[in-house]
């Protein structure tokens, strides 16, 4: 039997997203904390092609001298600086400024916490750093626990994108806010990228399928034995997700539909 | 004199300018930004700046996150 190339063609079109002027091709973004090595982030990154990754900001330790994690990352690979450690919107905009200020990019993932059981973010203080960030061209990506008039404020204050959490950081306790999150979906015209709690492979791609513009997962990656086959499942599963959304699926049915034919049975 | 770096209180006998700290603190660290009484200097300006007594200096990079 012949395949002809239109039966071959599996894909359906999709617009292309762009954050901050920059096309992004994998919407399977990576956190590089908590992971045993450098050289294991390096596996993370390399096999499915990440092109997003996060890093945080910290003072030098000048008593032990350590390798640079940016010497681990490919310099092709988009920075995304996290604003951790900052309690409120000044200390969030201090670090995004000396983030800035080694030339390694201007994407800033503003993390405003101050509460240290949850680490739930600061809404609030979170739109005023990026009030001040946006308009000194940062390319801001707030994280936040999903709200509708929080996101709203974000936009008009420039964020390039908002990012709801699915559940607590470190939690692994998946997509706790799905609903909040479709609501974000429906309503917010900037990139809606789902981070924080996500726990497998499986429910990064339900977030897509919700129409989810990509997913950050860190923590279910570094934990894994294997991180670099699990961050593979993650970037394969985030592909999925998008394609069944695009596909447009049928939504749940309350009663049987046949697969088969119901004519032409032998036993009628 | 005495200034403190990166929340540590260090003496110094001798003047030293921040290129001259950052090569001797940090070695081999090629993403170091700093930062004096809150202000960011920039990489072009190290050399010509010298640290003071009593400063609150701040040396930072990158290391994983989430």
């Amino acid at each position: 039997m012949q395949i002809t190339d239109t039966q071959k063609t599996t894909t359906v079109p999709d617009e292309p997203l762009i954050i901050g002027g920059r096309e992004i091709k994998n919407r399977f973004f990576l956190g590089t904390g908590k992971s045993k090595s450098k050289d294991e982030v390096t596996a993370c990154i390399v096999q499915p092609g990440i092109d997003v990754v996060t890093v945080a900001l910290r003072r030098i330790d000048l008593e032990r001298h350590e390798e640079n994690i940016l010497e681990y990352i490919p310099s092709n690979v988009i920075l995304m600086t996290n604003t951790s450690g900052a309690r409120n919107a000044a200390e969030a905009i201090r670090i995004a400024r000396l983030a800035r200020e080694s030339g390694c990019g201007n994407w800033i993932k503003i993390e405003v916490i101050n509460d240290s059981k949850y680490l739930l973010p600061d809404n609030q203080e979170t739109i005023k750093a990026t009030e001040v960030l946006a308009a000194e061209g940062f390319v801001v990506l707030p994280y936040i626990s999903p709200d509708l008039y929080v996101a709203r404020a974000l936009v008009k204050a420039g964020a390039a994108t908002v990012m709801p959490l699915g559940s607590l950081i470190g939690s692994n306790q998946g997509l706790k806010t799905k609903e909040l999150i479709k609501i974000l979906i429906d309503e917010i015209d900037v990139p809606i990228i789902v981070d924080a709690g996500i726990g497998l492979p499986s429910q990064a791609c339900e977030a897509m399928e919700m129409g989810a513009d990509a997913v950050l997962v860190n923590t279910a990656v570094a934990t894994a034995l294997h991180p670099a086959a699990v961050c593979q499942a993650f970037s394969l599963a985030t592909q999925a997700g998008r394609l069944a959304y695009l596909s447009r699926m049928r939504s749940a049915q309350s009663s049987a539909s046949a697969s088969s034919p119901l004519t032409g049975f032998l036993y009628e | 004199m005495k200034i403190r770096l990166n929340g540590q209180d260090k003496e110094f006998t001798s003047q030293a300018s921040l290129k001259q700290l950052i090569e001797e603190s940090c070695r081999g660290n090629k993403h170091v930004i700093a930062e004096i009484n809150g202000a960011i200097i920039k990489t072009t300006q190290w050399e010509q700046t010298s640290i003071s007594d009593g400063d609150i200096v701040e040396l930072v990079s990158f290391v994983g996150g989430g």
